[in-house]
């Protein structure tokens, strides 16, 4: 349910738009790696560099994946705050 | 709503600050170094750590002191990003991380891992549904979030109370943190080191509130990291000649995974594990009749003594039957005493968990436990982490949008230096004991296992079980916080690294109490009194205020502190769940979700939090007795779905989310000033937006 569309300008809503496809894709890694991952932890047990796989990824590499996400969310946004004119004034 | 500038200048000297700062400190090391090989005791070496470290802490107080409101409760908004991200770090880690995490995972193993995902994963949550939405909202603290959303005093005043809960539990034990670090690095008394501490903490907040504290966690963020990086650096160069321990600790688990599979099966091992079995079968079944027990063990211990003066035995099987009649409990609850301890030793006959295997278990169905608390477990942290006020209102103190975006990067990059060194810190430990010191013989152990047992039992004991003189793992108890403290010494560092460590742990500890006892504070003073008892208040009575409830809180958690709770560890992580379930749903959904109405977001606040809270009410023996007056030893009622009292909020945050949905939909949709709101934050900047609509839409008309 959303409010009328009067209300909000369409460029506005294209950005807000584009904003919950991200956050919800980024979201769907997040999730994949934390959760599925861990799941199948038992299964998920080859030799990754001398860890087992599964313990890699909860003692580094779901940490690698975290901080690439955000990483990549703002650089993103960043870019669609500019496109969609909603950028800050150059605040530097 | 005006946006602070940064000027270029202020970046350019901040780091000038920040980088003589790191290179001061290195060369207070380095001269406390030199001082010690000259033959400084270690005594003064301690003292040498802490009164610099309040010294700086203060001397940072002092510099920051402020009575404006934006400086007190955001620090200007002015911090930049990467700054913010090391303040953050600091706020972040606590007593439990720096200290606690490293031995956790040595202990556990895998499943200590969920530690580390979920007290990182749940930056993502911060970063894409919170942290840019309450940076443009651009208010004090969370209550004011909730208030303004939702309308009305009662949403504001849930989120004040839940706040307080969930950061006074909090700050006590980041408080009992500073006190057992103070006593470890100076050799005071417990309740002096507290109050030391304390000292340390109200120096700094109570000055400069938020502008003091960030620029001094920024402070302590560096002393923290190095001081916990050098030991493992050099631990890793020690076993494998490469200085990054992060890459190559795959190898040493490799090697660590071999050694259990020897010790589990080596017949020494058994046999000490055998004598514990056995030990504490003999012991339940003394505990049974204890007096009986108790006159019949001492009348063995007679007649067998008399029989051997009959038989003109040796004189050393004479003195070896005398001695044991002697050591032999004076009493019945001394013996009783005893046998407990026997009974509670009856984990040591398990062998050695494989540190590597994921959910350990007899057979499909504890596995299957093991695997549903664990992922559990990972989910209340991560939400949690995304709903702790301390945490959140950090980002209201970026000068804009994008840089609170980019300092959620940042703040995640500095927890993940220290995160992803703790799990490489207990394989590297592991290994030292299991091929240094299992198989060593009890006369030839290193110096710091001798130093360490005899300082600190509970730390670290070790006891020839099976009297054959030679150390199994079996016979080694390895308390959780020894991992950390005692890494400088097991990698033959100078005694001023094991003063860099505790100071650095107290670094860690003095900083999140201080964004604790801020968000407390702040709570009360702007939340309750300006907010909702006397909004004609003035900015300085309002901060002076501040001021004086943070002294207030902060003796209120030192005294909770110093009564040493029992369960200290339960009560910070039932903070997480708790947090998660009262905070996290009402947040999100008012920033996603416009139709979210006020009644309903304090609905979903109280039934999530009350779920969770009465859960753990149920299932854990010590909240048990506090709340329903049930002694702990009473059989713990079924558990829902085998979740353990500690990962609750698993049920608390989706009865928080459905209340909330189907609340909304019931009641009448919020007013256009509330929508207005929502719409406020979804933009970093609205104006040109729009305007560039309008000329759009011009352009298409004309």
């Amino acid at each position: 349910m959303e409010p009328p569309s009067h209300e909000r300008p369409p460029e506005l809503r294209r950005y807000w738009r584009r904003n919950l496809r991200l956050t919800g894709a980024l979201l769907v890694v997040w999730f994949l790696v934390t959760f599925v991952v861990s799941y199948y932890a038992r299964e998920l047990r080859f030799n990754f560099f001398g860890w087992p796989f599964s313990f890699y990824v909860g003692a580094q590499g779901a940490l690698i994946v975290y901080l690439a996400i955000i990483w990549y969310y703002a650089r993103r946004m960043d870019r669609l705050d500019r496109e969609h004119g909603v950028d800050e004034p150059d605040e530097r | 709503m005006s946006k602070a500038r940064v000027p270029s200048g202020f970046r350019i000297q901040l780091r000038r600050i920040y980088f003589l700062y790191t290179l001061g400190f290195v060369a207070f090391v380095l001269a406390l170094a030199g001082l010690e090989q000259m033959g400084m005791p270690r005594t003064l070496i301690g003292y040498a750590f802490l009164a610099a470290s309040l010294l700086l802490y203060a001397g940072i107080g002092i510099l920051s002191r402020t009575n404006d409101a934006v400086e007190y409760y955001v620090a200007g908004r002015r911090v930049p990003a990467i700054y913010n991200g090391m303040a953050t770090g600091a706020d972040w880690m606590s007593a439990a991380s720096f200290i606690g995490l490293a031995g956790g995972l040595y202990q556990q193993g895998y499943s200590g891992l969920a530690f580390i995902m979920g007290w990182t994963g749940g930056y993502v949550l911060v970063a894409l549904l919170l942290a840019p939405y309450l940076r443009k909202f651009g208010q004090f603290t969370i209550p004011d979030f909730l208030g303004a959303r939702y309308g009305g005093h009662v949403p504001r005043l849930v989120g004040i109370v839940l706040a307080i809960v969930c950061s006074f539990t909090y700050v006590v034990a980041q408080i009992y943190g500073v006190g057992l670090i103070t006593t470890r690095l100076t050799g005071v008394g417990f309740s002096v080191g507290i109050f030391l501490g304390l000292a340390g903490i109200l120096v700094c907040s109570f000055l400069g509130g938020m502008k003091a504290v960030t620029w001094t966690q920024v402070a302590q963020f560096i002393i923290l990291i190095i001081a916990y990086l050098i030991p493992v650096v050099w631990l890793s160069v020690k076993q494998t000649g490469i200085p990054i321990p992060q890459l190559v600790y795959g190898k040493q688990l490799e090697r660590v995974t071999q050694l259990e599979e020897k010790l589990i099966a080596d017949p020494r091992e058994r046999e000490v594990r055998d004598i514990f079995r056995r030990r504490a079968a003999e012991a339940a079944q003394k505990l049974e009749t204890p007096g009986r027990s108790f006159a019949e063990g001492k009348a063995a211990l007679q007649r067998e003594l008399d029989v051997l003066r009959a038989t003109n035995a040796t004189r050393e099987e004479i003195a070896h039957a005398e001695e044991a009649l002697v050591r032999y409990p004076r009493n019945e609850a001394e013996a009783r005493a005893a046998w407990n301890r026997d009974r509670a030793n009856a984990p040591r006959a398990a062998p050695p968990p494989r540190h590597g295997e994921a959910y350990p278990g007899k057979d499909e169905a504890t596995r299957d436990i093991a695997r549903k608390n664990f992922l559990a477990l990972v989910f209340c942290l991560m939400v949690g982490t995304a709903a702790l006020p301390h945490i959140l209102i950090r980002y209201y103190t970026t000068p804009s949008v994008r840089e609170a975006r980019e300092s959620v990067t940042w703040s995640l990059f500095f927890i993940f230096l220290l995160y992803i060194s703790a799990p490489a810190l207990a394989v590297l430990v592991k290994f030292v004991v299991y091929n240094d010191i299992v198989g060593t013989a009890f006369s030839s152990l290193p110096a710091w296992v001798q130093s360490w047992a005899r300082v600190d039992p509970s730390m670290l004991s070790i006891s020839d079980v099976n009297r054959d003189g030679i150390v199994q793992l079996a016979e080694i108890v390895i308390g959780q916080d020894i991992v950390v403290l005692a890494t400088p010494e097991i990698a033959g560092l100078p005694y001023v690294v094991s003063g860099l460590v505790a100071a650095g742990g107290l670094a860690a500890a003095l900083s999140t109490a201080d964004g604790l006892l801020l968000t407390i504070a702040n709570a009360l003073s702007h939340d309750f009194y300006y907010k909702m008892v006397n909004p004609q208040a003035g900015t300085a009575r309002r901060v002076m205020l501040s001021k004086v409830l943070l002294l207030v809180t902060a003796v209120l958690a030192a005294l909770v502190a110093s009564l040493k709770p029992a369960d200290i560890l339960f009560m910070v992580s039932a903070a997480f769940s708790l947090a998660a379930a009262g905070f996290f749903p009402a947040l999100v959904m008012g920033i996603f979700w416009w139709r979210t109405t006020g009644i309903a977001a304090t609905l979903g606040m109280l039934a999530g939090f009350g779920v969770t809270f009465y859960y753990m009410a149920l299932t854990q023996p010590w909240l048990r007795e506090v709340v329903f007056r049930i002694p702990q030893t009473d059989p713990i009622a079924p558990l829902w779905w085998d979740i353990q009292p500690i990962s609750a909020g698993v049920f608390g945050v989706p009865v928080g989310f459905a209340v909330i949905v189907l609340v909304s939909l019931v009641t009448p949709a919020p007013s256009a000033q509330t929508r207005a709101l929502v719409e406020y934050v979804r933009y970093p900047e609205q104006r040109r937006g729009a305007a560039r609509d309008a000329r759009a839409k011009g352009a298409g008309e004309g």
